[in-house]
């Protein structure tokens, strides 16, 4: 369902993407790694045009991202995206973070956003918080209501990127329990992550990027037991 | 002077209050017009449509760099000279919103660059167009964090208007004018009492201000 050609993208001078192609299919669960700078995260921007590639190709559902005719907005609608900084509204409660783009864009009626909202909070374990401020929560439960936000527009896919970064270790099982349930209901989910425990468990595909470019790329058991690329065993003996 | 000048006050205190009326009322509607200004043009600076960007950005330059006096006597003289002829409370109006339009986009601009542009983009995400994200998320941020500014603002506005006095809108200073000239003196107690009139407004709203600007630095 989401297709790259050869995607290149530029800053100014600076080459990060240099021609990535791949493709995901709906349900799948991929997971990109790789070392910082490797333009992992340019790539998942990109799929949701946060980020305009420079060159190439990508197609969201067949839709054509970078073509005039596109409407983007249209796009990103069923694109989630989950960000390493939560980037929560902070003068909104925890209910109206989240239904405030199904009200907007998808003109849902508010009893009936609402109503999404909780449900969305008790999947992710936040039942008690609909009415609490983003300020007053931890890093991890912010965190899940930023995917409850995501999953209110009823994305066909969702983006995350570095999801448990900026978080402390004793919060990062459970915002990984979450995505984990997200994956098991065979949501369609590209994970930029560096925990390699979950790419283990949970991902049907691992990318290893570097320097812009998808080096290897395999099922978790093949791609971490077996590398095959020397850039790939050198990053994996680093972490593992 | 003697003291009694000061019974002159009960003679002048009803032209004063209503002189007060009026500036309090032009201000109030070249704030709220300036505002209006001073959002859209500060949206249009950070433009990237480049005709947009230098054209506010000229008008931002040429209203700061220029005295409200001039500005108001090019509202009230030299407009009639091409066939605009406009009242005086409206050319005072007229004036004071273009004129505060051109500081309060320098806020407003400060304001929306202070927001994390992560919010704009969490916004995007989630299919929300530019429009959408700038009025439900961000600039409802941005305008909390410059409230005192704006107040400074507010408080500069109340105080210029003053300067309406020489094309002749009846606000205070206009009517203290006419009083010390009418009655050959008292230019004591009737001044004095022109400046308490402005420090009873402008006292209770700079008090308004520290507190806003104590709230944002505690963060909450």
């Amino acid at each position: 369902m989401i297709e790259l050609n050869n995607v290149h993208k530029y800053f100014d001078q600076l080459h990060v993407l240099k021609g990535v192609t791949n493709r995901v299919h709906r349900g799948e669960v991929v997971v990109i790694i790789g070392p910082s700078g490797s333009g992992k995260s340019t790539l998942l921007r990109c799929i949701n045009y946060l980020e305009e590639p420079t060159e190439g190709e990508i197609r969201v559902d067949g839709v054509k991202l970078n073509h005039s005719g596109t409407n983007i907005n249209r796009v990103r609608q069923d694109v989630g995206m989950v960000f390493q900084s939560f980037n929560l509204f902070p003068h909104m409660s925890v209910t109206d973070n989240i239904t405030l783009a199904p009200k907007k864009v998808r003109g849902v009626a508010e009893a009936e956003a609402k109503e999404t909202a909780l449900e969305l909070l008790a999947k992710v374990g936040l039942s008690d918080k609909a009415t609490a401020y983003p300020r007053q929560l931890s890093g991890g439960q912010q965190q899940r209501v930023a995917i409850a936000r995501a999953l209110a527009m009823r994305p066909r896919v969702l983006l995350f990127d570095e999801p448990t970064s900026a978080l402390d270790p004793e919060m990062i099982g459970e915002v990984l329990d979450v995505m984990k349930a997200l994956a098991d209901d065979g949501m369609t989910m590209i994970v930029v992550s560096h925990e390699m425990g979950f790419a283990r468990e949970v991902g049907d595909r691992v990318l290893f990027m570097d320097e812009g470019q998808i080096v290897e790329e395999g099922c978790p058991e093949e791609l971490f037991s077996r590398p095959q690329n020397p850039r790939t065993q050198a990053f994996l003996s680093k972490i593992l | 002077m003697r003291l009694s000048d000061w019974l002159v006050l009960p003679e002048i205190l009803p032209l004063m209050l209503s002189g007060l009326k009026v500036t309090v009322t032009i201000t109030f509607f070249s704030v709220f017009t300036g505002l209006l200004i001073g959002t859209i043009v500060g949206l249009a600076r950070l433009s990237r449509n480049r005709l947009l960007y230098i054209l506010t950005t000229i008008y931002v330059e040429v209203i700061r760099g220029t005295p409200l006096m001039v500005q108001l006597f090019m509202t009230y003289y030299a407009l009639p000279e091409i066939g605009i002829h406009l009242p005086p409370m409206i050319a005072g109006w007229v004036t004071f919103s273009v004129n505060s339009g051109a500081y309060v986009s320098e806020v407003v601009r400060a304001g929306i660059q202070s927001i994390d542009k992560g919010q704009m983009e969490a916004a995007r995400s989630l299919g929300m167009s530019w429009g959408q994200s700038m009025r439900y998320v961000v600039l409802p941020q941005a305008f909390r964090n410059i409230m005192p500014p704006l107040g400074n603002e507010f408080i500069m506005l109340l105080k210029d208007s003053s300067l309406m006095s020489v094309i002749a809108v009846p606000e205070v200073m206009r009517y203290a004018g006419l009083m010390v000239g009418r009655k050959g003196g008292y230019a004591l107690p009737i001044y004095a009492t022109s400046g308490l009139l402005y420090l009873m407004l402008t006292l209770p709203l700079s008090m308004v201000v520290r507190r806003a600007e104590r709230r944002l630095a505690k963060g909450d």
